[in-house]
């Protein structure tokens, strides 16, 4: 009876220091997030002094080209399954010349934000907290604020501002080519014409869609660089730290990218239409 | 040029420095001495405005630091450098351009002229020719000399070291104590170094202090320190196993932790 009692104390106490160590997360991760963001607000003031146009070149090319490759495939075997799959849904209607619609608007409102984000979120997000973790450790951190020089000015900000650049122009990209992948399987299945298909994705597609697609691939951005900044700076304990500090991001990042689409979807679908 | 005032620092419910008051005066090397975890990194630290004390202040040139704003405190670190345990260098950049970092962070110099001071405050530290390797391609000793040069690009009043013989050879550990001797009587330049080799701080130390259990227990030249009749200081400086730290730590948890049921 009384170790049944103290178990669930202890179960208790646990409990609330699990609900403590996440509000302390939370409070940390938006306190850097606000100074990132006074950072961009100052360097728009005064570029010169805030940005550093090679880290932010290097950091563009790393993430944005550097990524090139698996979001273009991604997409495209994306965009030809979502065409296999809405073929098989409408050609009970004898609607398919519609797939060129759901594709189209599928993947700029919907999916092409959403795949590149969760790519780049496997390979920029893990790399960037492997980055500072590793620096973190190696005191590396310590010697550029010894400097006097603010690490988040040095080091979040060229990645933070680099991948919401980049990942707009990848969702471009993956929009490009997710369309070119429903393209393909409409072409094989129902011979339909380039210009045909062309057509009616046009006619589907409003403008309205591919922006909203872009203003959740740059919140995507926001999340994923932040969540990996954030992990990488408050590693500690060698390289098992390291690692831990990575895979959290990882985790982290793809939660919060599908959460934050959800609720922008609905925002969309339901209060800004 | 430096003064700690009753510093206290707690970590969880452990004390870590318990009112530590310290004066280093201009110009002189003072060698902080200590077993493993009596608090002395953490001193460092403080003194480089890292962690801020739960109490008690730092005067750098008498500004105190401990209740400064980071914008302020940025203008005070440009007065000194510090030389990190593995030297620290950003592992992106070059052997140069970590040198050069400081400088083009905080000067508006040309790189012409940056790149003379590069080669001037390599040369310094016997690394002539070095600039252009990374820092995973030269050795240990390097990393912390490359460190030592970034360290004094800026030409500072004074430099912290955090354990510069740590896990390097005896030549090589003596030729960076040498390093550290030249900048501060060429120099003139205020030199703080955290170790627990006794060779090399009775080797370069104006003044040393030795911390036990987060307090200074002796302050002093080398001599003084030699002769110091504290139990703990005659135990740290000859290496002995017994004195006021025992061999085992917890004699008498022992016997209980053996017995209780736990």
């Amino acid at each position: 009876m009384t170790s049944k009692k103290t178990n669930s104390v202890s179960i208790l106490e646990q409990l609330s220091q699990v609900i403590i160590t996440q509000i302390q997360h939370v409070t940390s991760f938006s306190g850097l997030f606000y100074r990132t963001l006074k950072l961009v607000l100052a360097g728009i003031f005064r570029p010169g002094r805030t940005f550093n146009i090679l880290h932010l070149t290097q950091q563009m090319y790393h993430m944005g080209i550097g990524s090139l490759p698996i979001v273009m495939l991604t997409s495209l075997f994306l965009g030809m399954t979502l065409a296999m799959l809405a073929l098989y849904a409408l050609s009970d209607f004898g609607t398919e010349i519609w797939v060129a619609g759901l594709v189209g608007v599928g993947f700029t409102r919907e999916l092409g934000p959403l795949i590149t984000a969760i790519v780049v979120a496997g390979r920029v997000g893990a790399s960037i907290s492997a980055e500072l973790g590793t620096m973190q450790v190696s005191e590396e951190v310590d010697a550029l604020e010894t400097m006097g020089i603010n690490p988040i000015r040095y080091l979040i900000l060229p990645r933070f501002l680099a991948l919401v650049i980049m990942l707009p122009c990848l969702t471009i990209v993956s929009d490009y080519l997710g369309i070119a992948g429903g393209f393909l399987i409409a072409k094989l299945k129902l011979g339909m014409s380039f210009y045909y298909y062309e057509e009616l994705t046009l006619e589907f597609v409003k403008t309205k869609d591919i922006v909203t697609g872009l203003i959740k691939s740059v919140s995507f951005a926001m999340i994923i660089s932040m969540i990996g900044c954030y992990q990488g700076v408050i590693v500690s304990g060698g390289a098992e730290g390291v690692g831990q500090g990575t895979t959290r991001a990882v985790v982290n990042s793809l939660i919060f990218v599908i959460a934050a689409d959800c609720i922008f979807t609905a925002l969309f679908s339901y209060v800004f239409v | 040029m430096i003064r700690i005032e009753n510093l206290i620092k707690n970590f969880g419910t452990r004390r870590i420095l318990d009112s530590v008051t310290l004066e280093v005066k201009k110009g002189e090397t003072m060698v902080i001495m200590g077993g493993s975890g009596c608090g002395k990194s953490t001193l460092l630290r403080h003194m480089i405005g890292l962690i801020r004390p739960d109490s008690g202040h730092i005067y750098i040139k008498d500004k105190d630091i401990t209740g400064m704003s980071e914008h302020d405190l940025n203008e005070v670190r440009k007065s000194y450098g510090m030389l990190f345990q593995n030297g620290a260098l950003l592992n992106s950049l070059t052997v140069g351009q970590n040198v050069a970092l400081p400088l083009k962070e905080h000067t508006k110099l040309g790189s012409e002229i940056i790149n003379i001071i590069v080669k001037m405050k390599l040369e310094l530290v016997g690394l002539t020719g070095f600039e252009n390797l990374l820092p995973s391609e030269i050795s240990g000793g390097m990393k912390k000399r490359v460190g030592l040069a970034r360290a004094i690009a800026m030409d500072p009043e004074m430099v912290f070291y955090d354990e510069p013989g740590a896990g390097l050879d005896p030549i090589t550990a003596a030729s960076i104590d040498q390093l550290i001797m030249d900048l501060s009587n060429k120099l003139g330049i205020t030199s703080i170094v955290v170790t627990h080799e006794m060779k090399s701080a009775f080797r370069i130390a104006d003044r040393m202090a030795v911390l036990y259990n987060g307090k200074v227990v002796a302050v002093g030249t080398p001599d003084e320190i030699r002769e110091s009749d504290h139990p703990y200081v005659s135990q740290f400086i000859n290496g002995l196993t017994d004195g006021p730290v025992p061999l085992r730590r917890s004699k008498d948890e022992y016997l209980k932790s053996l017995t209780s049921g736990d």
